[in-house]
């Protein structure tokens, strides 16, 4: 379940209340988000879309944990993060989010799989563990003959697929993703959003998009506009039900 | 440490670069190996110049000689113990370049005063019983080539014609500093060949009892010739041997001032490196730091960097500084004592060390502070 409202009754995996975020720019001051609120329930695919300079990313990242907002309260799985040192953000980042990028997400000196296994060095895992789950994660993107590529070595559909295999490796509470396909031919791109639609559908992934493409939005369960510092949910395409 | 391959997977990045750098930080540090073995070979010495040995020169100047007369009186000031003479006999061995220290010494005196050279008995007894005679130092010999027996010839510069010596013996030096390239000869052989200056020392070694005693055996000697046409000049060894070296120039701020100077270059050279490279990379950086990197881990993946770049450059410099100082003097004799300590090996893999840490530290406390969102803003 979404709701934008502010009115739900806490049940929700992360619980966005009243944030506010303002950007100093000299002596100018910009208004990004105003009073949103937001819910998304465990499981939910949720799209975010909008004009550019609307605070999609802004948004995202301070759900992720990148940024603190200037008020209001983040609450995920009932930890409120907006209080959270940065220290202790980052530790908070490492257990429960998945980032995938628009583009140069993957470390160039580093193959696919140690890319993926990264987020494995933070945890106590032993190296055959950690083995075992970047090939998981690696087989389930359909990477796993690719292990051994560098970066520079894969398709850029590829190179998003690996990202992707990156984030959901260390099974993080939530995946977040800023424009995944914006970079990616419209093959690439149906590849990406049906992987993305099977972790929601079959591996119950709570996923937030952010993308421009409406064909892209309707992979998700829920679209949302975002403008002017609001969100107003979009009425439902009933097509792919 | 689990992230190792990060930090050598961001070294192989730039090859060329890396490679570069590493190879300035080698070539400084052998440059630094290098300013160590000359400033030891001037400080030599110095250093191992004794305190209770004093040497009396003609105040007037060191080449104008003393008489013989001086020995007797000399030898009865309290506290002095041995007293030997000998005269620097300018020359050379087959041409100019083949040029060392030759003395004329004597022989009853000499080992008593300086007795930090060790020749063996037999051969010192065949040195006495040989007018011809020489004692030579080993590495002199070594050079040359030399067999006991071998007939040296020298040409005289001073004391002009050709002068023929038995090599009799060599001489080892019992500390490392001690100069292994003297070449000795009988100081009455060499009075009675030359045709001036007959029965004059050059200058005369003592020693005393105790050290505590220099200043005050000296002022007792110099008083003994005062206003004599031959005043002397006393002066501890090591007096002696530091005005020595002064006299070359000021080789220690010169040594100074070139290693600073390449010191500074080099921590510009590697500052600049590592900044350049932090900053391609911020990107990266600020994806590692999304995924859950802490800001320490990430400052000390780059400081790290810096500091294998300043490990390797340096071991491989300061290896190479020792391998050049074990070949020996290069300059055929300016600087006889040609070693490069152990113990500043370390020193200088220290400094390779904290200079290193400095170019990175900038570098890193900014990849540090670098903030994830405004990182991945700037693409
Ligand atoms: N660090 C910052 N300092 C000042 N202004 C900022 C900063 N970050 C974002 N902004 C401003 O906040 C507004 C929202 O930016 P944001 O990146 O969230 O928009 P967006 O919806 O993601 O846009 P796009 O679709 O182009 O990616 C923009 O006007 C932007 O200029
Ligand atoms: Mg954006």
């Amino acid at each position: 379940m979404v709701r934008v409202d502010g009115e739900n009754n806490g049940r929700a995996l992360i619980q966005v209340r009243n944030i506010d975020m303002k950007y100093r720019r000299g002596s100018e001051e910009i208004h990004v988000l105003q009073g949103l609120s937001l819910d998304v329930a465990e499981g939910e695919f949720v799209a975010f879309m909008g004009p550019s300079g609307s605070g999609k990313t802004t948004l995202l990242n301070l759900i992720g944990g990148l940024d603190t907002p200037t008020s209001g309260s983040i609450r995920v799985g009932g930890e409120e993060i907006s209080e959270l040192s940065s220290a202790e953000l980052t530790a908070w980042r490492a257990r429960n989010v998945g980032f995938i990028f628009q583009m140069y997400n993957l470390l160039p000196v580093l193959t696919a799989f140690q890319n993926v296994e990264l987020p494995l060095l933070l945890t106590k895992l032993s190296r055959a563990d950690r083995r075992r789950h970047v090939e998981a994660a690696l087989s389930l993107v359909g990477l796993e003959d690719r292990m051994k590529h560098y970066p520079s070595q894969l398709s850029g559909g590829q190179g998003q697929r690996v990202a992707i295999a990156r984030a959901i490796v260390a099974d993080p509470t939530f995946l977040l993703c800023d424009e995944p396909t914006g970079d990616l031919d419209r093959k690439s791109a149906h590849e990406i959003l049906d992987l993305l639609t099977a972790l929601s559908k079959e591996h119950g992934k709570t996923i937030l998009m952010v993308t421009h493409d409406p064909l892209a939005a309707e992979h998700a369960d829920t679209i949302l506009h975002l403008d002017k510092g609001e969100l107003v949910e979009t009425v439902r395409t009933e097509a792919r039900v | 440490m689990k992230h190792l391959h990060i930090l050598f997977g961001n070294l192989a990045r730039k090859k060329v670069r890396t490679a570069l750098t590493v190879g300035s930080f080698a070539v400084a540090m052998f440059l630094f190996g290098i300013l160590v073995v000359v400033r030891l070979a001037f400080q030599a010495g110095v250093e191992i110049a004794g305190l209770d040995r004093l040497i009396i020169i003609n105040r007037t100047s060191i080449i104008q000689p003393m008489p013989l007369a001086h020995r007797d009186r000399i030898q009865r000031v309290p506290g002095v113990t041995k007293v030997t003479f000998s005269n620097w006999f300018g020359g050379y061995y087959q041409n100019e370049k083949n040029f060392f220290p030759i003395f004329s010494i004597d022989t009853d005196s000499w080992l008593g005063v300086y007795n930090e050279f060790e020749v063996p008995p037999e051969q010192w007894k065949a040195f006495t019983e040989d007018r011809e005679g020489a004692i030579v130092g080993e590495k002199l010999v070594e050079r040359y080539g030399w067999k006991l027996g071998d007939r040296i010839p020298i040409k005289g510069t001073i004391f002009a014609g050709n002068w023929e010596f038995n090599l009799r013996g060599i001489y080892k030096g019992t500390r490392q500093q001690d100069d292994p390239t003297q070449f000795w000869f009988h100081w009455k052989y060499f009075d009675e060949r030359k045709e001036f200056q007959k029965g004059m020392a050059g200058w005369y070694t003592l020693r005393i009892d105790n050290p505590d005693n220099a200043v005050r055996a000296s002022k007792a000697i110099d008083q003994l010739f005062a206003n004599s046409p031959y005043e002397t000049k006393t002066e501890t060894e090591r007096t002696f041997a530091a005005n020595w070296v002064k006299q070359m120039g000021n080789i220690e701020f010169l040594i100074l001032s070139i290693g600073t100077v390449v010191m500074f270059t080099l921590l510009l050279v590697t500052g600049n490196t590592m900044a350049i490279s932090v900053r391609e990379r911020v990107r990266e950086l600020a994806v590692l730091k999304a995924i859950g990197y802490s800001d320490r881990t990430v400052l000390t993946l780059i400081m790290l960097e810096s500091l294998v770049i300043a490990a390797l450059g340096g071991a491989v410099g300061l290896g190479l500084a020792k391998l050049f100082s074990l070949r020996g003097d290069p300059t055929g004799g300016i600087l006889p004592i040609f070693y490069l300590p152990n113990i500043w090996l370390l020193y200088g893999f220290a400094g390779a060390l904290v200079i290193g840490s400095i170019a990175g530290v900038i570098p890193a406390v900014s990849a540090m502070r670098l903030r994830v969102v405004e990182a991945l803003r700037r693409v």
